[in-house]
């Protein structure tokens, strides 16, 4: 099992496909984060039925496989005829997922700010705004990072179905080497590693931090 | 935009097909959940024991489970045991793979719980005259559930989402792989896989509501 025809361009290869990965994530995480936030505060501040609105269709994103909305999402822009990269497309589809998810961390993390805090905020004369940069903000922040975190996690392995519309990222890469080598148990030992060398120590830190701050509580 | 006219017709004439796939998506859900929380139980055990040769192995499988893609365990049943010359079908792959991956989240949630019962319940059980394992089992375990309720239902519905994988080890009997069958032999994408979304969302609301029903009637009290 040790004797492998790897060679280092196909390390290389793997190399490029754990980019792709990583850019994907990346991208995604970044919007959503955006989206999430910007969800998750227009649903404590909006009516109830803007806001009820909001959460089904947010529900939606959570509660369908990430590989039907690929699907979907790809079926849907050709239909439309909207010319978009599968790139595009995977990183729209894994940022609105992220964003329903984000969406529901922000409304923890604000939720878990005490209401007498907001007041007393607010009756010093601050105004929503700056009681949402001030007050709620670093508060909510240390509530809701390590979900956070964890959310990063998960949308790094699940950027993994992104391979069905196309894309060579890290999973997909391992399995074109496969096919060509036949080495199925080494290949993927390496893809896994990599997935893990990436992933466990963001998932230490998550630990780390959760553990750190609840001391102070 | 939209040079396209929807047949909605022709895609729902597959319910029936779709409804049969549903079935098998739910049976390996349940099958790897089962599975799963069995394995689960185990490895909480074993990760807080004292033993270095319990830990060490409990720990690893957690971490293995919880670090790398559901898919990429799916692969490693499917594709990496074939390398040792035993070849399993997609189905037992799939089962093989979210239950190795609920294993290890469910252990986590189970270690949670089971922090959060205090060791006086053991304790009163052993002065009772229970043995070790009676008292695990009857005392502690009824506990750690009505604890790790919530978030196994949650890893139920995870379940449920991550049986849609199975297609890409060629699974075509799940929900998503009776619908890729279809779609391979009409092209009708869009109103297939809508459909197939409308049938995860109704069986992840039903799962959830019914869990709900559940925990209020087990747990009042």
């Amino acid at each position: 099992m040790l004797e492998t025809d790897l060679s280092l361009n196909d390390m290389m290869f793997l190399a490029r496909g754990a980019g792709v990965t990583l850019l994907i994530t990346a991208i995604s995480v970044a919007g959503g984060t955006l989206l999430g936030i910007i969800f998750g505060v227009a649903r404590m501040n909006l009516g109830r039925v803007v806001s009820g609105l909001l959460a089904v269709i947010l529900d939606v994103f959570r509660s369908v496989p990430l590989l039907i909305q690929l699907i979907l999402a790809n079926a849907f822009q050709a239909i439309a005829g909207l010319g978009l990269q599968p790139f595009t497309t995977a990183c729209v589809v894994l940022a609105l997922y992220t964003a329903a998810l984000c969406s529901e961390i922000v409304r923890g993390a604000i939720g878990a700010v005490p209401t007498t805090t907001r007041r007393a905020s607010r009756s010093l004369g601050m105004t929503w705004t700056q009681d949402m940069t001030y007050v709620v903000w670093p508060m909510a922040l240390r509530v809701g990072l390590p979900s956070w975190i964890g959310l990063v996690l998960s949308v790094l392995k699940d950027s993994a179905l992104v391979f069905w519309l196309g894309i060579i990222e890290l999973l997909r890469s391992s399995q074109i080497l496969i096919t060509r080598l036949q080495e199925p148990m080494t290949i993927l030992l390496i893809a896994g590693a990599i997935y893990f060398i990436i992933s466990f120590p963001i998932a230490r830190l998550g630990g780390h931090l959760e553990r750190k701050w609840r001391e102070n509580d | 935009m939209f040079d396209y006219t929807f047949q909605w017709r022709q895609a729902l004439r597959y319910v029936p097909d779709l409804m049969d796939g549903a079935l098998v998506t739910l049976q390996i859900a349940v099958l790897s959940m089962l599975i799963g929380g069995a394995i689960g139980i185990v490895l909480a055990v074993g990760r807080t024991a004292q033993s270095p040769w319990a830990r060490w192995p409990a720990t690893a499988w957690v971490e293995l489970a919880r670090n790398t893609p559901a898919l990429f365990q799916i692969y490693m049943a499917h594709f990496g045991l074939g390398s040792f010359g035993i070849y399993i079908s997609p189905y037992a792959a799939l089962l093989g793979g979210i239950a190795f991956n609920n294993a290890g989240y469910l252990a986590e949630t189970f270690r949670g719980a089971l922090r959060a019962i205090p060791e006086t319940q053991t304790r009163a059980a052993r002065s009772l005259g229970m043995p070790p394992i009676q008292a695990f089992r009857l005392i502690v375990v009824p506990q750690m559930f009505r604890i790790a309720f919530l978030p196994t239902t949650n890893q139920m519905v995870w379940a449920i989402l991550m049986t849609s994988l199975g297609v890409t080890v060629g699974l075509s009997t799940d929900l998503t792989g009776v619908t890729q069958d279809i779609n391979a032999r009409t092209f009708r994408t869009f109103e297939l896989f809508a459909l197939a979304a409308v049938f995860y969302y109704v069986i992840a609301k039903v799962v959830m509501l019914g869990a709900r029903l559940l925990a209020w009637r087990l747990f009042r009290y």
